[in-house]
């Protein structure tokens, strides 16, 4: 019977048209990638072979030290605020708020599907000092206090990419969370409760451990998605003030597109590459051992 | 750490010792503090929108001397008729849809067939295959940028849309594909096998009965790609090097420092305008959207 699932003419004509475009606009450019990273110039200059001079300049540049600062800080913030609320949120779906949590869900999730540009642009006007003075500035002028520039101070600035990002993912991971929640067995809960675990003891004895699957890979995807942050930083303080809020990712396509440096960009982008890879490794090791130990 | 205790001390009450007539009573007490965190969230997360609506149709006089809680004093168009008129939206919509629609139409279907090859027909390497396919969504598209540049410059497809629907459709496939195999793999082998007996040839058997079983999921799927790439900025603003090939994101991103100064008005108009089609899917998706996103969130 096998002899009809093992049709070749039928498995090429299926699968030879999309593994064609993969390989062709994937894999070879990933490959041809790694050849830039041993070179210096672009298209319209030429290239000559540098060696390793690429990594060399990458390890001494103050400038891609920050952008790897940054990238982490973002990357590993974002992740605990947006996985860690998502959690809570979560919780109060499922142990809260029970029936009828669907209609809240629902509105708490809607901002992940807006486009992060417009996202990001609102953003700025909520937070503008001057000429117009946004809602933000407004309230706390209100108060007695006065304006302040926040795009101006890196601190101020790395928050409200922070901020934004949280606005915008924490009803997506409580709906990814809450997913995991739901299928934690009734009657397991309820035996739990007749042995006397309630509120934080059964939410740590039960529902954390059944629940840490879920979480896992959430955290993958989160810091996966985050080290890749690039639109929401562009738009919203196009890495400023300064390089301050900078991350590899724009760091890369200012070298490669306003520089012109098509072998120092790929080196930039071969090292955000090794940084995903590292951390979803690290993160899957980490948690796999915990798991291992506490049997 | 006392948000966590706050959230969860309600499930720790017995209600089976309080008397029957006060429940009502101290369940209305116990449950504000829940409905009042659930009111702030609404509002937090609902506000911006209502914002945006409203500052839409001021004039850039109301923005600049009128607190930001006014409402307009007129509901009059002239911002959204400057957005398509001197913004250039208009074009810039059409290059959105005339981009995304045909590399939609490609991811779904050369995804499925792909999908269905490497899960339902059996042969040697699909394992690697799929691997292969799989490690896609892994990488960073920067990593693929500057070689397409490259590519795309030298047989001369610099200055149209091809570059990114190109792009759109081989960087949409790895998660298409891997979708698309876990649909088929609940679907039992013993169906294809059946019609095949009934004498159908193995590619008429995709057609007419693999597809119809995964045409929810291909629809779902549809929506979440459909997401990603109209709300792209990256791969649209490598490949669209003039002002007539700017996706709408590309436009939004260029429309505050056209003027010198800041137009507000026309800023929320086109903001507004920018928002209003993923808005309405969702609302009248939301369901299969928040399945799909979630389902599709290894993307990250």
């Amino acid at each position: 019977m096998h002899k009809v699932l093992g049709d070749k003419r039928a498995t090429f004509i299926l699968l030879g048209p999309a593994l064609l475009i993969y390989t062709l606009i994937m894999v070879v450019p990933i490959v041809w990638s790694l050849f830039y990273t041993v070179q210096d110039g672009n298209p319209i200059t030429g290239f000559t072979f540098n060696g390793v001079a690429n990594f060399v300049t990458f390890f001494k540049d103050p400038a891609a030290w920050q952008a790897i600062g940054f990238t982490l800080t973002y990357a590993l913030v974002l992740t605990v605020l947006q996985v860690g609320i998502g959690y809570l949120l979560s919780l109060m779906y499922v142990f809260w708020i029970r029936r009828g949590s669907g209609l809240v869900r629902t509105i708490i999730f809607f901002p992940v599907v807006l486009p992060t540009v417009a996202i990001a642009l609102l953003f700025q006007k909520l937070f503008e000092a001057a000429p117009a003075t946004g809602p933000v500035n407004a309230l706390i002028e209100m108060f007695g206090g006065h304006s302040v520039d926040w795009f101006g101070q890196p601190a101020a600035a790395f928050w409200i990419i922070i901020l934004m990002d949280l606005w915008r993912s924490m009803g997506f991971y409580a709906v990814l969370l809450y997913a995991g929640l739901v299928d934690i067995p009734d009657d397991l809960l309820e035996s739990a409760r007749l042995d006397g675990a309630s509120g934080w003891k059964l939410i740590r004895t039960i529902v954390l451990p059944l629940s840490l699957p879920v979480l896992l890979s959430s955290l993958i995807f989160s810091i996966n998605g985050t080290l890749k942050v690039f639109d929401t930083v562009v738009a919203l303080t196009n890495g400023g003030p300064g390089n301050a809020t900078t991350p590899l990712t724009v760091y890369m396509f200012q070298t490669s597109f306003t520089y012109g440096q098509y072998g120092y960009g790929s080196t930039i982008a071969l090292m955000l590459t090794i940084l995903c890879l590292l951390f979803t490794v690290f993160i899957f090791r980490s948690t796999r051992r915990d798991l291992t130990q506490e049997g | 750490m006392t948000a966590t205790a706050a959230i969860v001390s309600p499930l720790g009450r017995a209600p089976e010792r309080v008397p029957r007539h006060r429940r009502g009573v101290r369940d209305f007490f116990v449950r504000l503090p829940v409905r009042a965190v659930i009111a702030v969230l609404l509002v937090i997360e609902v506000y911006p929108m209502v914002w945006m609506l409203l500052g839409s149709f001021k004039t850039q006089d109301e923005f600049l001397n009128a607190p930001f809680w006014a409402l307009p004093r007129s509901f009059s168009l002239d911002n959204y008729v400057s957005v398509f008129t001197t913004g250039g939206f208009g074009q810039y919509v059409l290059n959105s849809v005339l981009a995304v629609l045909p590399s939609l139409v490609l991811i779904l279907l050369l995804g499925v067939a792909a999908g269905f090859a490497l899960e339902v027909m059996v042969w040697k390497g699909r394992g690697t295959v799929l691997l292969l396919f799989l490690a896609g969504i892994m990488v960073p598209t920067q990593m693929i940028l500057l070689p397409l540049f490259t590519i795309y410059f030298r047989i001369g497809l610099t200055g149209t849309l091809w570059p990114l629907i190109l792009t759109y459709v081989a960087t949409g496939l790895p998660l298409t594909v891997f979708m698309m195999a876990t649909f088929f793999r609940a679907v039992p082998r013993e169906i294809f096998e059946a019609s095949t007996l009934d004498g159908a040839s193995m590619l008429r058997s995709f057609w007419s009965i693999g597809m119809p079983l995964v045409r929810n999921a291909l629809f779902t799927v549809g929506l979440v790609q459909f997401f990603f790439l109209w709300n792209d900025l990256l791969i649209a603003l490598t490949f669209t090097n003039s002002s007539s090939l700017r996706t709408i994101q590309v436009g939004l991103l260029n429309f505050t420092g056209q003027y010198g100064a800041v137009q507000y008005g026309p800023t929320f108009a086109a903001i507004a305008v920018n928002v209003v089609g993923t808005l309405l899917i969702y609302l009248f998706l939301n369901q299969q959207v928040m399945k799909g996103l979630t389902a599709g969130s290894v993307k990250g």
